[in-house]
């Protein structure tokens, strides 16, 4: 279903909500009220902000480090990421994490990330495969930059998927530096998508400056994997505008190439096309800007008016106990309807072979009367008798 | 009453506890038409199903972060790796992704990492470690390493049931060589309490796992030749330690033996000769002694091997210069 008019004013509101965050907190960090590092994604908002909008509330999504688009979309506050990196006691790890390292598994449904990179990968993958189980309905997504697909985690993690055709999705955002370090250095692929054949999925390439584009592709993977046709590989091509942090003037990168990159900014861009398509009026811009204009002032006064956290809270924490929380699982409807992916094998000795099925190990040795009972029994004696034996069709 | 292996008592635990309760999945390496490399898993597919019992690629670190990631949805994950050495291949997951949840973002993973360890079986240096050091070393986890059946089942039905990661190391030279008369009633083993395995006077025998009962074995030899009285305390859980279960020991004898499998430096007994000194300096009449594998990998062949691990015979020798002390 194409987007809305109100939905094209709120992706250019998210957009540039992104934006002038970022760069508000870059004057905080040279204000020198950032503790460590800050992490820009300028020139790669509509990626953040295109993939998160094509979620719905109840899916799942873990962040990279320059996802700050992605968070506000899926419901977290400007002074949630101000707190995180100023380490104040109100931000959502209350000073225990900085960055975009924080999630919310209770509402939001946000996973954190963590600095090694490709371990989401396999995590989310768990994610969609409990909630397939838990009979929930809802995908996982996350992202990984070009760097990020040359690890170990990435390939372990969408085999996996791609084997249990699990509800992921992953955006790959290639913005052709990982640090200083090119993508012909990553990889001997034009076309990082390309990575999605080793493991049987699909795989595109889309500009991931156009923000339109990365929401359709996200929308459509997402409505695939909802589908229980698995994993998709979605490669958004872009570039980082600036270092790999704050501290990195990434002279490295020759002028030409950021020029021409710049000229294709991504919310330039949208902005030309909301014009060109009347899809909104010079006063509606305006009034966009004024409004986030005056949200980021509310957020980052609330955010420097939260203090530092009490140096005795680092020895806490580590452990959940105390009841500190309350662990369930919430099903949504019987397992049993929920399939997994066949397993041909598991089918056929169950179906015909039952004698060959290793029975339950306890007490030894399978007595003649054991093999003849129905597999679906099998199993530690003293509890076969529990559950109806499966009938053989 | 029913007389089970280790093994099997660690099967039955994890069967009952998926039983009890559907939000227990277990996920590894042939752990489902096989039933496992040793055979713990043996019949749960067919019976649990293949949503819960999960055959998965030879992928330690997906095993382990699909793991995590189910847990955040509530579900009780049980991830087997096939023999404890691969833990090496997820390493970061376990000590970054894992560990570190709680505390930085609040997020709680109930699972439990589970799998064979140990040497004594001539496995070699990859089918014989002990590394649970790595993890007793890594706040935010539970590290768990039974040395009976009655434990072994316990113990990894606490497990299951704790709202933290814990790491559940089974000695596989245990598994089939000692077995023992389980109670039917759903039993467990809590967490952080090591076991008082023999009463004695002289000085206290600390280990846990297949050394449990090579110490138990020395006390008798060393009450029968020498006349010396050992009590010999079994830790069952080295994270978190049992400080009072030790202290109380060491009170009552003032001379503590440390013996482990794993190998010498940075292993526990260097900890709990540490905490001894902190905490208990003035009870000592003795310094805190250990006997310890050798620091070399594991050497397959059995004479190596033998000479790189403790026995009898080596404890009995530490324990009667001690007594000497």
């Amino acid at each position: 279903m194409p987007l809305s008019k109100p939905q094209h004013l709120e992706l250019y509101y998210w957009m540039q909500l992104n934006r002038k965050l970022e760069d508000a907190l870059t004057i905080l960090f040279r204000q020198n009220k950032v503790v460590g590092g800050l992490y820009s994604s300028l020139g790669q908002e509509a990626i953040s902000v295109g993939s998160a909008y094509a979620l719905e509330k109840r899916d799942w999504m873990a962040p990279m480090i320059r996802n700050h688009g992605a968070l506000l979309v899926k419901g977290f506050k400007p002074r949630d990421i101000a707190m995180q990196y100023m380490a104040r006691k109100g931000s959502p790890t209350g000073g225990k994490e900085g960055t975009s390292h924080f999630g919310d598994l209770s509402d939001r449904h946000v996973v954190s990330p963590i600095s090694m990179l490709g371990d989401l990968i396999p995590v989310m993958t768990g994610v969609g495969l409990a909630a397939r189980y838990l009979g929930r309905d809802e995908v996982a997504m996350t992202w990984i930059g070009d760097g990020g697909s040359s690890t170990g985690a990435f390939h372990e993690g969408l085999n996996f998927a791609a084997v249990q055709r699990a509800p992921l999705v992953l955006i790959l955002e290639n913005n052709l530096w990982a640090y200083s370090t090119p993508t012909y250095l990553q990889a001997g692929l034009k076309d990082f998508a390309d990575r999605a054949k080793a493991y049987g999925i699909p795989g595109v390439t889309i500009d991931g400056n156009d923000v339109l584009a990365v929401y359709e592709a996200t929308r459509a993977a997402v409505e695939r994997a909802r589908r229980g046709d698995g994993p998709t590989l979605i490669e958004t091509k872009s570039f980082r505008r600036k270092g790999h942090a704050q501290h990195d003037p990434a002279n490295y990168v020759p002028d030409w190439m950021r020029k021409e990159w710049e000229a294709k900014d991504p919310i330039l861009r949208f902005e030309k096309y909301l014009t060109d398509k009347k899809l909104w009026t010079e006063k509606e811009k305006n009034e966009i800007l004024a409004r986030i204009d005056r949200e980021l002032k509310d957020e980052l006064a609330a955010a420097e008016a939260s203090p530092l956290p009490q140096p005795e809270e680092a020895a806490l924490g580590v452990y959940c106990e105390g009841g500190c929380h309350e662990i369930r699982a919430t099903w949504k409807r019987s397992p049993d309807e929920v399939k997994p992916p066949r397993h041909e094998v598991a089918d056929w000795f169950v179906e015909h072979k039952p004698a060959l099925l290793p029975t339950a190990s306890v007490n030894g040795a399978r007595s003649a009367k054991r093999e003849k009972e129905p597999v679906a029994v099998a199993g530690n004696p003293g509890h076969g008798k529990k559950k109806p034996a499966r009938k053989k069709k | 009453m029913a007389t089970l292996t280790y093994l099997q008592a660690i099967g039955r635990g994890l069967w009952e506890e998926m039983e009890r309760d559907p939000a227990v999945v277990m996920l590894g390496e042939d752990i489902g038409v096989y039933g496992g490399a040793f055979k713990v898993t043996d019949g749960f597919l067919p019976h649990f199903g293949r949503q819960r019992v999960i055959d998965t690629p030879i992928s330690e670190t997906a095993i382990i972060g699909a793991a995590v990631g189910m847990s955040y949805l509530g579900l009780r994950p049980v991830a087997e790796l096939q023999f404890i050495d691969f833990i090496a291949c997820c390493f970061n997951q376990i000590t970054n992704f894992v560990a570190k949840s709680h505390y930085r973002w609040g997020a709680p993973v109930p699972m439990v990492i589970r799998g064979p360890a140990g040497g004594g079986v001539h496995g070699g240096p990859f089918h014989s470690a002990n590394p649970e050091m790595y993890f007793v070393h890594t706040p935010g986890l539970k590290v768990v390493y039974p040395s009976t059946a009655y434990d072994a089942k316990g113990l990894i039905k606490a497990a299951v049931r704790d709202n933290n990661p814990v790491l559940f190391f089974e000695h596989k030279f245990l598994y089939r060589r000692i077995k023992e008369e389980l109670p039917e009633d759903d039993y467990i083993v809590p967490l952080g309490k090591a076991a008082v395995r023999r009463e004695g006077r002289d000085l206290t025998l600390v280990s846990y796992a297949a050394m449990a009962h090579t110490c138990l074995e020395a006390a008798e030899k060393l009450e029968k030749e020498d006349g010396i009285s050992c009590e010999v305390v079994d830790l069952r859980t080295l994270l978190p330690l049992d400080r009072e279960t030790l202290l109380a020991s060491l009170k009552k004898t003032n001379k503590m033996l440390v013996v482990h499998e794993d190998t010498r430096t940075g292993g526990i007994a260097g900890e709990i000769a540490a905490i001894v000194m902190e905490d208990a300096f003035d009870d000592l009449d003795g310094p805190v002694l250990r006997v310890t594998s050798l620091d070399t990998p594991v050497p397959f062949s059995p004479p190596l091997e033998e000479f790189f691990l403790p026995n009898v015979e080596k404890v009995a020798k530490a324990a009667r210069d001690l007594a000497r002390y």
